[in-house]
């Protein structure tokens, strides 16, 4: 470890999906209280990057590495990887009729809290926190009591997501365009939200199309992935060149299959 | 995945257990002798024994039935014993201090400690082991109310008015094969009887279970719900683990006289064999009730045990403004086969019925969905709905669906709705990224998939229903 202040540090990472090589040399530090924005082109590999490091089935791992809190991440489990703090912000959010979000919520939260050796709450204590959450991303209380997403709109579901991250208190949170379709109210509760959570011990990777969620989640770094890899960085100012002139002037030739979201 | 589904499948089976009661128990075989001695052990009138014989020469006409989704070794009727009894049971106990103690640590192992059930779920039980009902709790207070629930064996000899008029009379003997087996030789099982405008003041509850080995069982349940009286009853069974098949072939008959209401739920854990399919129970039950005016039958059950489970519990909607339902919840997985459903027979103006089915297959087992709902001549203005939901784990697994519907009134309607889905690898993964491991997500999405059957259930059961999944589906991946 070069650093041991680095609470997420990734070493030329390549990984690929059905033998595709989709990240081809990753290299990222981030340090506790961090918030780094990606930004890049569609098919560039940032939902990937996501997949890659919270260890979804079929994102293969061909060499380099990554490592949470001084913690080789590779080696975990799914599940293990999310106990140890990270949590990603899903682009689309699945759905899971009948197992109600309260259910859920409380499941998660209490299946973390094992993991770390503490008791897990009794409903009535969980129920009060989940209430406050809700506020905080603008849901009814009514929503702890659907499914999981279950008949939610778009911009539900996003802030049912930053909901799960306010509960679930991570050391990295991972959004995953939480802001693409959100209406300008919208996106500024996620924005809020993500504020709220913002502390020196907590990071974040903000992965959007759009300046102007950076606008209001002020990050530390920029920096664009393009074809597998990080192509620049930069700090804020560099989200405001490329919304005006766009990822060509940084001379990734687009593929064919980049073209597709 | 697949591969470590399967893997994983091999989970014990936790009622497998075998207790140590002596017992006494007949020589396999069967034969009009045999029904004479099973009559005598149970020192029957006269009348019933002639019933049993007339039944058994039925039977000896009749074919086995094939039309089922199921594949199966043919049982052996002749290496089955059909009467076996608990040694201890002879002096019959007339209060729980005198059940033997082993036989009250096998229902701890199950997880129904009777004297604790007593005291504080205010359930009443009554407990049918191998042949045999074993102690009926709570009769007092029921008497009380002027309830009858006790050992059908018992009606027999203090009820015989009842017996006589209502045996049989929502299950004909001819009506299938394994039922008119059971008429010649059915050994114990419940009565009930609720008279005019009462509400059974508690919920009333049987536990079955098979202990020794090549012993059938065959009980066979009465229930009649006086006019608008009132029910609610739930059985459970699981049996101990063993490598041959054991058959159960059960009767249950409901009769629900004019505004009365029975509600019939049950969870039933038989051993369902090993997984290469050795073993197991043969579950070959039937089960029926009759709805006369205003009279409603509900039919809830949460089925997971058996190695081959044939199974339709049924509603017949005789009277004006009758309602039946039907939810229920099967799961299957290691070798497993199930072919269930219901049948709805409208006879009545305005009757009503509903039937929500939740199938959920897992390893290489079948499951299918078969229903019937006839609409018959008379059956003005009726309805019924049904929805059935399947739920595959892994791609090795079946579900079916097979409803029919006979509509001869026009001015019937008939509604179906059917979905397939499958946990699938997305709700896998959010659920594992926030931080629960892969059986207890499974047990969840499953549980949240059978919600509508589950909510059904009494209270205290439901929470029993959703923990038999949970046990039953740990291993189901990886
Ligand atoms: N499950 C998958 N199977 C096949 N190809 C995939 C899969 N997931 C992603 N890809 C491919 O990987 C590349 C990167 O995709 P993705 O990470 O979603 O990009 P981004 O999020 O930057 O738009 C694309 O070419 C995409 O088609
Ligand atoms: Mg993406």
């Amino acid at each position: 470890m070069s650093n041991e202040n680095v609470l997420l540090s990734i070493k030329d990472l390549h990984a690929s999906v059905e033998e595709k090589n989709i990240i081809k040399g990753l290299n990222l530090d981030i340090k506790p209280g961090e918030v780094h924005a990606i930004m890049g082109p569609n098919g560039a590999g940032k939902s990937t990057m996501g997949y890659v490091l919270s260890g979804r089935d079929g994102y293969t791992v061909d060499s380099g590495s990554a490592s949470l809190a001084g913690e080789d991440l590779l080696d975990m489990d799914v599940e293990d990887r999310a106990r140890a703090g990270l949590f990603l912000a899903f682009q689309y959010p699945v759905e899971i009729p009948g197992v109600s979000n309260l259910e859920f919520l409380k499941v998660s939260v209490d299946a973390q809290r094992e993991a770390r050796g503490e008791e897990s709450l009794t409903s009535a204590e969980f129920l009060k926190v989940a209430k406050e959450a809700c506020k905080q991303v603008n849901l009814p209380v009514s929503f702890l009591k659907r499914g999981v997403n279950e008949g939610f709109s778009g911009g539900e579901k996003k802030r049912n997501e930053i909901m799960q991250m306010i509960l679930l208190k991570p050391k990295l949170c991972i959004l995953d365009e939480t802001d693409s379709g959100l209406d300008i109210d919208a996106m500024q509760v996620v924005a809020n939200g993500v504020n709220s959570q913002r502390s020196s011990e907590r990071s974040f990777i903000v992965v959007t199309h759009y300046q102007r969620l950076l606008d209001y989640i002020k990050p530390d770094f920029v920096h664009v992935l393009a074809d597998g890899k990080i192509v620049k960085s930069g700090d804020a100012s560099l989200a405001k060149e490329l919304e005006e002139q766009g990822y060509a002037w940084l001379q990734t030739e687009p593929k064919e299959d980049e073209l597709e979201d | 995945m697949t591969e470590q589904i399967d893997k994983a499948l091999a989970r014990e089976y936790e009622a497998g257990f075998v207790s140590a009661v002596e017992s006494e128990t007949f020589e396999p075989g069967l034969n009009e002798d045999v029904i004479r001695r099973i009559s005598e052990v149970k020192g029957e009138p006269e009348w019933m024994l002639e019933w049993r014989l007339k039944a058994f020469r039925v039977w000896q006409e009749m074919e086995e039935p094939n039309w089922a989704h199921v594949d199966y070794e043919k049982v052996d009727f002749q290496a089955i014993s059909y009467y076996s009894a608990p040694k201890s049971m002879k002096d019959k106990p007339k209060s729980l201090d005198e059940v033997d103690p082993e036989l009250l640590r096998t229902y701890e192992k199950l997880g129904i400690p009777l004297v604790e059930q007593q005291m504080l779920a205010g359930v009443a039980v009554d407990a049918v082991f191998d042949s045999v009902s074993v102690v009926t709790t709570f009769r007092e207070k029921l008497e009380e109310a002027g309830v009858i629930f006790c050992p059908i064996s018992e009606a027999v000899h203090k009820y015989p008015e009842l017996l006589k008029k209502y045996l049989g009379s929502v299950v004909p003997t001819k009506d299938n094969f394994f039922a008119a087996l059971n008429c010649a030789v059915f050994t114990d099982g419940s009565f009930v009887y609720i008279p005019k405008g009462v509400r059974c003041p508690m919920e009333l509850s049987t536990y079955f279970r098979i202990n020794e080995q090549n012993t059938g069982q065959f009980e066979r349940t009465l229930i009649i719900a006086d006019e608008g009286s009132h029910v609610s009853y739930l059985e459970g069974c699981t049996a101990p683990q063993r490598d041959e098949n054991q058959l159960h072939a059960a009767v249950v008959e409901l009769v629900a006289l004019d505004d009365a209401e029975i509600k019939y739920s049950t969870v039933q854990n038989w051993y369902p064999g090993d997984e290469e399919g050795k073993g197991g129970i043969y579950n070959f039950v039937t089960k029926r009730g009759i709805c006369h005016t205003n009279a409603k039958i509900s039919w809830t059950q949460v089925e997971t045990g058996s190695s081959v489970t044939w199974k339709y519990p049924s509603c017949v909607l005789k009277g004006d403004n009758s309602i039946g339902e039907f939810y229920s919840v099967a799961l299957t997985r290691g070798r497993q086969q199930a072919d269930t459903g219901t049948k709805m027979i409208h006879i009545g103006k305005n009757t009503k019925s509903t039937i929500i089915s939740k199938g959920i297959s897992a390893g290489k087992s079948n499951n299918s969905y078969r229903g019937l709902v006839r609409m018959n001549p008379g059956a003005q203005g009726a309805r019924n709905f049904t929805q059935c939901d399947s739920l595959l784990i892994g791609d090795q697994c079946g579900a079916h669906t097979f409803p029919y519907v006979e509509s001869r009134n026009p001015s019937a309607i008939v509604e179906h709705e059917a979905t397939t889905s499958k946990v699938s690898d997305d709700q896998m993964f959010l659920c594992q990224q926030r931080g629960i491991d892969p059986e207890k997500a499974v047990s969840m999405i499953v549980n949240g998939f059978c919600k509508e059957v589950f909510k059904e259930l009494p209270m205290e059961f439901a929470v029993e229903a959703g923990k038999l999944l949970e046990i039953s589906l740990e291993g189901s991946v990886g």
